[in-house]
């Protein structure tokens, strides 16, 4: 049970070195290890989750992974946020690696070593207890990605890749210069130090050190989307396969995930330079939203209007997160669990849907404004009555419970998601109430954007819905296959599990806030670790009396 | 020693702006690699300076950054440096890829204004 908490970083690693040594030419075995590894990925990740939620409040489990006290050995740990986030990416990740299955799994050469890799680097962003690993993580993530990311090729791929490549890897350079400046003057890396560290920096050097937070914090902000830093985003997860890009949704919450930790960490409420930049947090996520909601409104592609729901999303939950209260943080962690698989069971269907519109011919580079747009109610008559296909239905049902829930409305996870968040974004606005330090006319902005945002949605799924399925006039040629259908209906049934289980799911995100904003637990568990006695000193006490 | 080191990262740090803002692939590569030079440099500034010294505490001194040097970011550095290396190899394939493909070194992949 102790050595639970690494096996999310070892699992993936060993199973990539297995990939490659099995060899592309079994590809089948390849198929096998890889789903069989990820599903026991989502197994282990139950399996922290569980053991960490029955610990009772502020329950942490930490890991020294080379058996050195936490400030100087590499540490690992594991709260209910990382629990959570752990649990998100093997659902999320089980689908993307059954979806690959039908098809994108053979279009180039280790695609399933890359995807492991791609698990380990994320999950060990959710892990690690110290800046330095972080980067590593980020980057193990970052390089598996670029190579997923250009998986199958082409030149929309290609093009939109190396802008992505460019972008993370100024960002890279970024992250170094502000984790050096915070070593600089904190002397440590380890995340529980620097917060414990933080209030004793001398007034003079708080000026450095809140300069290099503010360029640590930028490479995140690349990462989760941020409106003037989000430019790569929709090209790059529109360009790339249906299973990359499903796994690119989880990569925005790596950037999220960080912000959140780091920042309640760093600049918890009462303490020195409290809430330092939340403001930066709020505004921007409130761009966000806006830069998202226009972007639905301009586009009719599926994959667009995926990749701009994800913008959106990672808006909300940004502003979310600057308002820096209790309740506005579980509703988004809650709203985030639900948007995330939403996202990604629609960046799988993009596929499906523009298969089946185009006769299973690939409609990649042709703007679905050059496509038929006939009035077909003369046509039409004959139809009436015959029997709608399966695959059909089956598809519109998934692609109109994505829509639901992305738009928040009732009766899938999005609505509770989203009223939890109102509601909490409400009473934080109203003077006197919460603990914010966020203006109130912010809150009524995020209100007012949450309501908008929705509504936009709502028209843009209808509108993109009633040309894909009602008026293409084409009829099916091409059957859904079994894997992708029943990955896309795993994440639809997370959803109405999510919305089934929201009350146990929302104490859990509560609890899960909770210890966030009071971060001491989290300082404590990881600082008092102590090394478990090794060998050696076993001998020595045996030979001791002798 | 300090004003050289900081002038140099200075200049590294400038032109590897200036070039990752260029149009040319080549061009923003190499901005990169300048980047990276100078965030190299600066991590290794961070853990004080001294010529022809261990990075080890002195017995007798107070073990302070004005007495040694902390070998922690050099370490860091030394990490960085294959972490970077290796994923600049990458985008230079990406780089090779999107010039077969579209036949111009334009970031875009389209001829821009010239």
């Amino acid at each position: 049970m102790r050595h639970l908490i690494v096996a999310p970083i070892v699992l993936p690693l060993v199973t990539a070195a297995a990939l490659v040594l099995v060899g592309e030419k079994r590809r089948r075995l390849q198929s096998l290890i890889n789903i069989g590894a990820t599903l026991a990925g989502l197994l282990v990740a139950g399996a922290i989750l569980r053991s960490i939620n029955g610990g009772g409040s502020g329950s942490v489990g930490v890991y020294l992974a080379a058996n050195w006290e936490a400030p100087f050995g590499i540490v690992l740990v594991a709260d209910r946020l990382s629990a959570l986030m752990l649990v998100l990416v093997g659902v999320v990740s089980l689908s993307a690696a059954l979806y690959a299955e039908a098809g994108w799994a053979r279009a180039g050469v280790y695609f399933h070593p890359l995807f492991q890799i791609q698990l380990m680097g994320v999950n060990g962003a959710f892990l690690t207890g110290d800046l330095f690993n972080l980067f590593v993580f980020f980057e193990v993530m970052l390089a598996a990605s670029y190579g997923l990311q250009l998986h199958g090729s082409g030149r929309p791929r290609v093009s939109s890749g190396l802008h992505y490549i460019a972008v993370n890897l100024l960002a890279a350079s970024l992250f170094l210069i502000g984790l050096a400046m915070l070593y600089g003057t904190t002397g440590t890396l380890s995340m529980a130090d620097i917060a414990r560290k933080l209030p004793l920096v001398a007034a003079g050097d708080r000026g450095l050190l809140l300069a290099g937070v503010a360029i640590l914090a930028v490479t995140f902000l690349v990462k989760a989307a941020i409106w003037p830093l989000n430019g790569w985003l929709v090209p790059a997860y529109t360009a790339t396969s249906a299973p990359v890009a499903a796994l690119f949704a989880l990569m925005t919450k790596v950037g999220i995930y960080v912000l959140l930790r780091l920042w309640t960490l760093f600049f918890p409420a009462g303490g020195a330079s409290a809430h330092f930049g939340g403001s930066v947090l709020l505004y921007g996520g409130l761009a966000t939203i806006v830069f998202g909601t226009l972007g639905l409104m301009s586009t009719m592609r599926v994959g667009y209007i995926a990749g701009f729901s994800l913008v959106v999303s990672s808006g909300t939950l940004l502003s979310a997160t600057g308002m820096g209260v209790d309740s506005v943080t579980s509703a988004a962690l809650y709203y985030m669990l639900s948007a995330t698989v939403a996202v990604s069971a629609l960046f799988l269907l993009v596929e499906i849907i523009d298969r089946i519109g185009t006769d299973g011919q690939a409609r990649r580079d042709i703007d679905v404004a050059n496509g038929e747009d006939t009035n077909l109610d003369d046509e039409e008559l004959p139809l009436v009555g015959r029997a709608f296909p399966g695959s059909m239905a089956w598809l519109g049902l998934a692609f109109m419970s994505c829509a639901v829930v992305l738009a928040g409305v009732p009766p899938l996870s999005g609505f509770v998601a989203k009223l939890s968040l109102l509601k909490a974004v409400v009473s934080a606005g109203r003077p006197g109430e919460g603990s914010t330090t966020a203006p109130i006319a912010a809150a009524w902005w995020l209100l007012g954007l949450l309501l908008v945002a929705g509504f936009v949605a709502i028209v843009s799924f209808a509108r993109t819905g009633i040309r894909q399925f009602w008026s293409s006039g084409r009829r099916p040629q091409h059957r859904i296959k079994v894997v992708e259908a029943v990955s896309v209906l795993t994440l639809v049934l997370i959803c109405i599990g999510l919305t089934v289980f929201a009350d146990a799911i929302l104490r859990y995100t509560s609890a899960t806030a909770s210890g966030l904003h009071s971060p001491s637990a989290y300082i404590e568990a990881v600082l008092s670790a102590k090394p478990r006695p090794g060998p050696t000193r076993l001998v020595v006490d045996r030979d001791g009396p002798r | 020693m300090e004003s050289l080191l900081a002038i140099a990262i200075g200049v590294l740090g400038g032109a590897g702006v200036w070039l990752v803002l260029r149009r040319r692939t080549f061009q923003v590569i190499m901005g990169l690699t300048l980047l990276s030079y100078a965030v190299n440099l600066f991590i290794f500034s961070v853990g004080s300076l001294f010529l022809n010294k261990p990075p080890i505490v002195k017995p007798g001194l107070p073990g302070t950054l004005e007495h040694y040097t902390d070998p922690m970011p050099q370490s860091l550095v030394l990490t960085a440096i294959v972490i970077g290396f290796a994923t600049t190899a990458l985008f230079l394939v990406v780089l090779l890829a999107s010039r077969g493909l579209s036949g111009t070194d334009h970031v875009d992949g389209t001829l821009g204004e010239p």
